[in-house]
């Protein structure tokens, strides 16, 4: 029998984990120490921190000013970004609460709407947000980038690739060149794409913050798929010297490690970062590659991650959590449904790499119908994964 | 204030949202979330809320000097000033009336995701709780996408719901989630009871020890036939059921009240009694009579029990059938277990002069001992 208050729930998964949690979390306790250092939290110091806080000061002064709100939004989103905390989503949306609401609030709350929605896989009503932004202003260069993103993501790539275009004359060259060659290299242009991306970026330098390392990251991306390691190799470092890693950029690297058996690099590149769910995974998958010990440890800390995030209704991390199954785990039939439910939703390449590995572990006969009408239907270009899917038998 | 124009700005939001966007996140956990574990006992709610730390140091500062590095007596200072921002974003009522919440102790506890408070809480709704509702505000000025994850324990059973701003009043159904599931559970709290009410057993046993004998001639001699043992003890079962079920009926729905330490004291004076009556026949043609004049008063000691336990105003006759079925299945395993046993020994000095000499004896010791403990309220037994 199902509660009432059950019913409510979107899915029943959430409720059966909840009940079934009774004693997860080990037995409250009073330390003994009063000095122990139990939580370690940002620092008031931190110029970052302390502009958070000025900001929000003046916001709670005065909560209708649209200009202090989504700059206040934005840096929070920023900053989620740089340490991975979606907390900071949360204070983005509550900086925009007086609009938050509204069906067709100004165009600057649009555009964070619709990123902090995309942000919890609310797609449809980001791109709801992000067409009423380009309807009432076609010029609105930020509307549009965001929606191309929106629509690669979930794999509408004619769509992103018109996105795109509407960015000419109305964005620096470089990052009409990056929205463009995001798209190319997942959709049959990868040489183009690559080459290009290379030449704007030579001719129209953007000195703004972050857009180096996004552009290497992306390089080096595209250049590991294509096989061309070496080069990967040398956009990622660029991509490293060029300030703190953010933990995308870690991520991608190790996974890059990790395709070449250099999994001793990724212990010691990610020992310090495993607060981040999907760098502890990866530091797990090293740990194990090098018959560590440990292995086991950091499993099953990330066992109790997922399964404290599945308690809440969310299903963000299931890409990172199909992974989890199948190679820590090792139960490809779990990790094939994670891979094909992820499926439906993020259509990205590390999300068709998951899927065709967990295709080929499972014998899964839709995972491979899956695999193989997307490489055909996108025309993606990606030495690893082809690799894989021409070992997935094709289903009658 | 003097601000960029719009378009620069705009653009300036561009390169972010797209850096954000192109990346998808890898993020560092979950979001905010808060574990609420409520435990409904008749009109008492006991509770346990663990609140990430770092959520109560955004939203009343924890970390007294600032330097990231919270200690405990960095949260302890803060106790008082937790347990109020605490309270006054959750609140019970049960049957449009409030139900009062206070904090009776604090702690931490570790979750995947970092260091949490525990919060004891401690409730009481003057009246058995049927349905709680529950209005749930922690968080949700400052983080939206924060959750209170809630798990309800009650009857032995739990419910489950998630708390977030467009779900922050819920009503729960504390009873009558499942009848059956219910009345299973009383079963099982029958059962349990006179298994470890060694009080009733003794009673039982004493006036079962005889069945298997006759006492005749000024002395005890084996029945003949098993039927003829069965029919006593059948007798004597049917007695004490009957009487136990009428006066625990009573009892429960509050028809006739009885002080506890009378009735407790009583039935240590009937397993003296019916002990007693082994060594010294008082009563041996009508041990039945006696078997219902005492149930009478081993019913009232059942009914305290059930009403411990805490009774659902939905469910009341329900549980209560289900706790006289728990006690007469419980009962009739022993009946089972002692009748072939003890008949087949019937004959035996053991039986006779050990069993139910020496047993009825220790059981009579045992009684006064109980009797004394009850009725002077002292303790002698461990």
């Amino acid at each position: 029998m199902t509660a009432p208050s059950a019913r409510r729930l979107p899915a029943w998964l959430p409720a059966l984990l909840l009940a079934a949690s009774c004693g997860a979390a080990a037995a409250p306790y009073i330390p003994a120490d009063g000095n122990q250092v139990v939580e370690r939290l940002p620092s008031r110091a931190d110029p970052v921190q302390r502009e958070l806080r000025r900001l929000r000061t003046a916001l709670a002064a005065n909560p209708q000013d649209l200009g202090l709100a989504t700059a206040l939004a934005q840096r929070y989103i920023e900053q989620a970004r740089i340490e991975g905390d979606p907390r900071y989503l949360g204070y983005a949306q509550a900086a925009l609460a007086p609009w938050w609401n509204q069906a067709g609030p100004p165009d600057a709350v649009l555009v964070l709407r619709a990123t902090l929605r995309q942000s919890t896989h609310q797609f449809a009503a980001a791109l709801a947000d992000l067409d009423l932004a380009v309807r009432r202003n076609s010029g609105n260069a930020q509307a549009w980038l965001t929606r191309a993103t929106v629509e690669m993501v979930t794999g509408d790539l004619a769509a992103a690739r018109a996105s795109c275009m509407r960015l000419y004359s109305r964005a620096p060259a470089l990052v009409v060149q990056t929205c463009l060659s995001s798209v190319g290299s997942v959709g049959g242009q990868a040489a183009a794409s690559y080459r290009q991306l290379l030449d704007v970026r030579a001719r129209h330098p953007l000195d703004a913050p972050g857009v180096g390392v996004w552009v290497a990251t992306l390089l080096a991306e595209m250049a590991a798929r294509s096989g061309d390691d070496a080069a990967a190799e040398t956009h990622f470092r660029n991509a490293l010297a060029l300030g703190e890693p953010d933990s995308y950029l870690l991520g991608a690297y190790a996974d890059f490690l990790l395709d070449h058996d250099r999994a001793p690099e990724v212990v010691r590149l990610l020992r310090d970062k495993t607060r981040v769910d999907a760098l502890l995974l990866r530091y797990a998958l090293a740990l194990q590659a090098t018959g560590s010990p440990d292995a086991r440890g950091q499993t099953e800390a990330l066992r109790a991650r997922f399964h404290d995030a599945m308690l809440r209704g969310d299903t963000v991390h299931r890409r990172e959590q199909a992974r989890f199954e199948l190679a820590l785990r090792r139960d490809p039939a779990a990790a094939v449904r994670l891979a094909k439910a992820n499926w439906q939703v993020q259509k990205e390449p590390a999300d068709l790499r998951i899927l065709a590995e967990c295709a080929l572990a499972s014998g899964d006969p839709e995972a491979a119908r899956l695999l193989h009408g997307w490489l055909r239907s996108s025309r993606i270009e990606d030495r690893r994964v082809a690799a894989i899917a021409a070992r997935v038998r094709v289903p009658a | 204030m003097m601000r960029a124009p719009q378009w620069l700005q705009l653009l300036r939001h561009a390169w972010l949202a797209v850096l954000l966007l192109a990346c998808s996140p890898a993020w560092a956990h979950k979001p905010s979330d808060s574990y609420l574990t409520l435990d409904v006992r008749g009109a008492r709610v006991d509770g346990q809320w663990d609140i990430a730390l770092r959520d109560l140091d955004m939203a009343i500062g924890l970390d007294g000097d600032g330097n990231g590095e919270l200690t405990w007596n960095e949260v302890r200072a803060r106790h008082d000033a937790i347990a109020a921002y605490a309270l006054a974003r959750l609140a019970l009522a049960s049957g449009g009336a409030p139900c009062p919440l206070r904090v009776t102790g604090q702690l931490l506890d570790q979750h995947s995701d970092g260091a949490y408070a525990v919060l004891r809480l401690g409730a009481d709704c003057g009246a058995a709780v049927s349905a709680l509702d529950i209005d749930y505000r922690l968080l949700f000025d400052i983080d939206p996408q924060h959750k209170g994850l809630l798990q309800l324990r009650h009857g032995g059973q739990v419910s489950t719901a998630i708390f977030a701003p467009d779900a922050a009043r819920q009503h729960l159904e504390v009873a009558g989630a499942s009848s059956w599931r219910q009345f299973g559970d009383y079963v099982r709290h029958g059962v349990w009871h006179i298994w470890i009410g060694f009080d009733h057993i003794l009673f039982l046993l004493s006036l079962l020890l005889p069945a298997v004998l006759v006492y005749r001639d000024r002395r005890w001699q084996g029945r003949s036939t098993f039927r003829a043992a069965a029919v006593d003890v059948l007798k004597i079962v049917t007695a004490f059921t009957l009487a136990h079920s009428i006066t625990l009926t009573l009892a429960t729905l509050g028809v006739v009240a009885l002080p506890s330490r009378l009735v407790e004291s009583a039935i240590a004076a009937s397993v003296a009694l019916a002990a007693l009556n082994n060594v010294w026949p008082l009563f041996h043609g009508r041990r039945a009579l006696v078997a219902f004049a005492f149930g009478l008063i081993h019913g009232f000691g059942f009914a305290s029990v059930l009403l411990d336990l805490g009774l659902p105003k939905t469910a009341l006759l329900l549980s209560l059938v289900g706790f006289n079925v728990g006690v007469e299945l419980g009962q009739l395993a022993i009946v089972l277990l002692f009748l072939p046993l003890a008949f087949l020994a019937r004959n035996t000095v053991l039986y006779r002069r050990g069993v139910l000499g020496v047993g009825s004896c220790l059981i009579v010791l045992v009684a006064l001992a109980w009797l004394a403990e009850r009725g002077l309220d002292v303790k002698l037994l461990a």
